[in-house]
């Protein structure tokens, strides 16, 4: 069981982003995907998700063997696709509560035993606490006036409640000190096991300090361009990234 | 399912079928003034319900104001040329116009399937049977009401039983030239509620409307008259969110509230004719000292509403409200707002209005804050937002604040937006479905009006929305 992309080409309207991109992550594993800006990694994320931005001229991602390229993206959720948004939305006047649960009740075939609000609130205050969420955000509506570290713990909070069978993290350690930090990798570490394939976007080495990698990807001219285990990342921390360009601007 | 195939799929063409036209009922009442008015009409009026002279002058005088004024300016919808007034029948009693459920449009049985309407409402509803059996609810209600000296009865009852305190009142809010259109309810006015709340009584269940639904009138030009003596509290609520099958094309009420000192009374009105109805409402509200007077509407249906509930504060440190909740989908024009009329110091107004606007509907806010020169710390806040739903939706906003003298303030803060591509995108990749994550965005929008529906409504009016909300997207 796993999440396969193969030769996957994606572009937006003034130019191609993805370029023959190949990645294969098996579930119960964390892979890592670090780059410069701009080499296409915030793509992969939406392009997987089906953002109706992003155009695929051609390749396949087959989540569990099925095919999610083409599909709405509402369907691709269903199928167990989640995306941690780099920059998620404000949604006012739709609560976190209300949310969340349209979310999973939209999940519920009609033979599925029918939904139980007090086990739905148990799940969510406790998942609530461990992230440190103060339980009155229940009501407060999704995003709306939070701090960038308020929006990334409920990004990791719909994924705790959501349980989907792979996970994209974009830029989630974007704009987080070092506490809130913490806590986020230690929500997704919690997550971490068998039933899920974890794919972590970021720049920066410091959340691989808290999410040990299983593969670390470099992504560069919109593919990856070398794979390696956790000490890549060091690699990268100590060198920059200006090596990489150098090394595979040839092939770009 | 794709946007597409959403767009595609059939959807009833609420509009076409709605169009009461072309269908045939049958025809049962005790009196009917026949078609057009004139001062015959009024002595049919008159003579069938037994009135007293001065009523049958005073109707008199107001048809002769009604056949003066001129129609609305150049400010008010061309549409309101489209009222064919040759085709109605201004008095209609003891007897309703049915037709038998098969010809009653397919969407609108839909419409009470998934709004949950009960069946025994169903068939009212729906025209096919002209009474509406409330006397067992009712009849409980009403004991408990005299108990406490509470009078609710019809208009009609209002003024044969309980002259002094109707006279006094009758036409004092809203004065007989006021507009072409209540002149036009004061010259043909039948059936609506009087109601009177003795001092100090606080009222702990709303009083509803619908409770005298079945009494004799038709519903067309109704007319309202609440006095809420000192001290007292109450509630009204009108209306109902399942669509009403409506024969007239015209509907025009008029509703005088009259707040005593330290009264408070709160007006509820969902209002969702269906779409052949010219709505024009003339509603508003006298705040004595230390008295509140709120208007808590929602606007769904009809063709063209035109409703501009106001509040006239003319006692000292009187509260007027208005939270308003408009949403117009193809063919309809919601055409709504607020009158604020200070006539005392320290009296404050709030006015909240939220439109949505779907595919070709238009929404519109008028306001009117009036504070003159000679008052003092007087304040009123007023926030319309409006939400364009596609990219031919229309809104407009016309506010028109006038403020005088020292010590007053007005706040006016408007918005307008869209639910924008992220936010459905997100919603979506949470596996919420496009058309249940439009309906979360619009139901957030008016989420905080929405609370301050009774509960009853506000369910209802959730699930309408929704309702609304499809076939709308793409």
């Amino acid at each position: 069981m796993s999440l396969e992309i193969q030769n996957l080409n994606v572009s937006i309207p003034e130019r191609q982003i993805l370029k023959d991109f190949n990645l294969t992550v098996p579930k119960g594993e964390v892979h890592a995907i670090m780059g410069p800006n701009g080499t296409g990694k915030s793509t992969l994320a939406k392009a997987l998700a089906g953002h109706p931005d992003y155009t695929v001229n051609s390749g396949s991602a087959l989540l569990d063997g099925t095919e999610l390229i083409g599909l709405e993206p509402d369907v691709i959720a269903r199928l167990g696709l989640f995306l941690a948004f780099q920059y998620p939305v404000e949604i006012p006047g739709v609560t976190i509560a209300n949310f969340i649960r349209a979310a999973i009740t939209a999940r519920l075939k009609k033979n599925d035993s029918e939904f139980s609000a007090t086990g739905y609130y148990k799940a969510l205050y406790a998942k609530m606490d461990e992230l440190k969420i103060p339980r009155e955000f229940t009501a407060r509506s999704v995003n709306e006036g939070f701090s960038g570290g308020e929006k990334k713990r409920c990004e990791i909070l719909q994924l705790a409640m959501l349980k989907p069978a792979y996970a994209v993290l974009d830029e989630t350690d974007s704009g987080l000190d070092i506490d809130a930090l913490r806590v986020v990798a230690e929500g997704v570490e919690a997550m971490r096991g068998p039933d899920i394939g974890i794919i972590v976007i970021t720049h920066y080495q410091r959340l691989l300090n808290y999410i040990k990698p299983d593969v670390v990807h470099v992504m560069y001219g919109g593919r990856i361009v070398k794979s390696g285990g956790p000490e890549l990342a060091l690699d990268l921390e100590a060198r920059g990234y200006a090596w990489v360009e150098k090394e595979f601007d040839v092939l770009v | 399912m794709s946007a597409s195939e959403i767009s595609q799929q059939e959807t009833p063409d609420i509009s076409a079928e709605r169009d009461v036209g072309n269908f045939s009922y049958k025809t049962e009442y005790d009196f009917d003034a026949g078609k057009g008015l004139s001062e015959a009409t009024i002595d049919y009026i008159c003579d069938a319900k037994g009135e007293p002279d001065w009523m049958r002058e005073f109707r008199k005088k107001a048809l002769k104001i009604y056949n003066d004024k001129p129609m609305p300016g150049s400010w008010a919808s061309t549409d309101l040329a489209n009222i064919d007034m040759d085709r109605i029948s201004f008095y209609m009693a003891k007897g309703r116009q049915t037709r038998s459920w098969d010809e009653v449009p397919q969407d609108i049985k839909d419409t009470f399937e998934r709004l949950g309407v009960p069946e025994k409402e169903r068939a009212f509803l729906a025209g096919v049977e002209a009474q509406f059996d409330s006397e067992s609810s009712y009849s409980s209600m009403k004991e408990e009401l005299s108990k406490q000296g509470v009078i609710f009865v019809t208009s009609s009852e209002g003024l044969m039983k309980y002259p002094e305190i109707f006279r006094k009142w009758f036409g004092k809010v809203i004065p007989i030239g006021d507009n072409k259109y209540s002149a036009l309810n004061s010259a043909v006015f039948s059936g609506g509620s009087f109601i009177y709340i003795p001092k100090g009584v606080k009222l702990k269940q709303p009083l509803q409307a619908y409770f005298r639904i079945n009494a004799e009138e038709m519903g067309q030009f109704e007319r309202t008259l609440i006095i809420a003596d000192e001290g007292s509290e109450m509630m009204y609520m009108e209306g109902c969110t399942a669509p009403q099958y409506e024969t007239s094309a015209l509907h025009s009420a008029v509703v005088e509230l009259v707040a005593l000192k330290g009264a408070r009374i709160q007006y509820v009105t969902v209002q969702n004719w269906s779409n052949n109805v010219f709505n024009l409402v003339t509603k508003r509200g006298i705040a004595m000292e230390d008295a509140e007077v709120r208007w808590i509407d929602c606007n769904i249906g009809s063709r063209l509403t035109m409703k501009y509930p106001a509040v006239v504060l003319r006692g000292e440190r009187a509260r007027g409200e208005v939270l308003s909740i408009a949403l117009a989908n193809d063919g309809q024009h919601q055409d709504t707002g607020s009158k604020m009329i200070h006539a005392a110091d320290h009296t404050s107004s709030n006015i909240i209005s939220k439109s949505i606007s779907i595919g070709t509907g238009r929404s519109t806010y008028r306001g009117m804050v009036q504070i003159p020169r000679h008052l003092k710390h007087c304040r009123n806040n007023t926030e319309c937002d409006a939400l364009l739903i596609n990219t031919n939706s229309r809104t407009d906003t016309y506010p028109a604040i006038v403020v005088r003298g020292e010590g007053n303030s007005v706040q006016h803060e408007a918005s307008v937006s869209k639910v924008s591509e992220e936010q459905i995108f997100y919603m979506r990749q949470r596996g919420i479905p496009e058309n249940e994550a439009m309906s979360l965005a619009v139901n957030g929008f008016v989420n905080d009006l929405m609370r301050e529906f009774p509960m009853e409504y506000s369910v209802e009016l959730r699930r309408l929305i929704d309702l609304e909300m499809e076939g709308s997207v793409g």
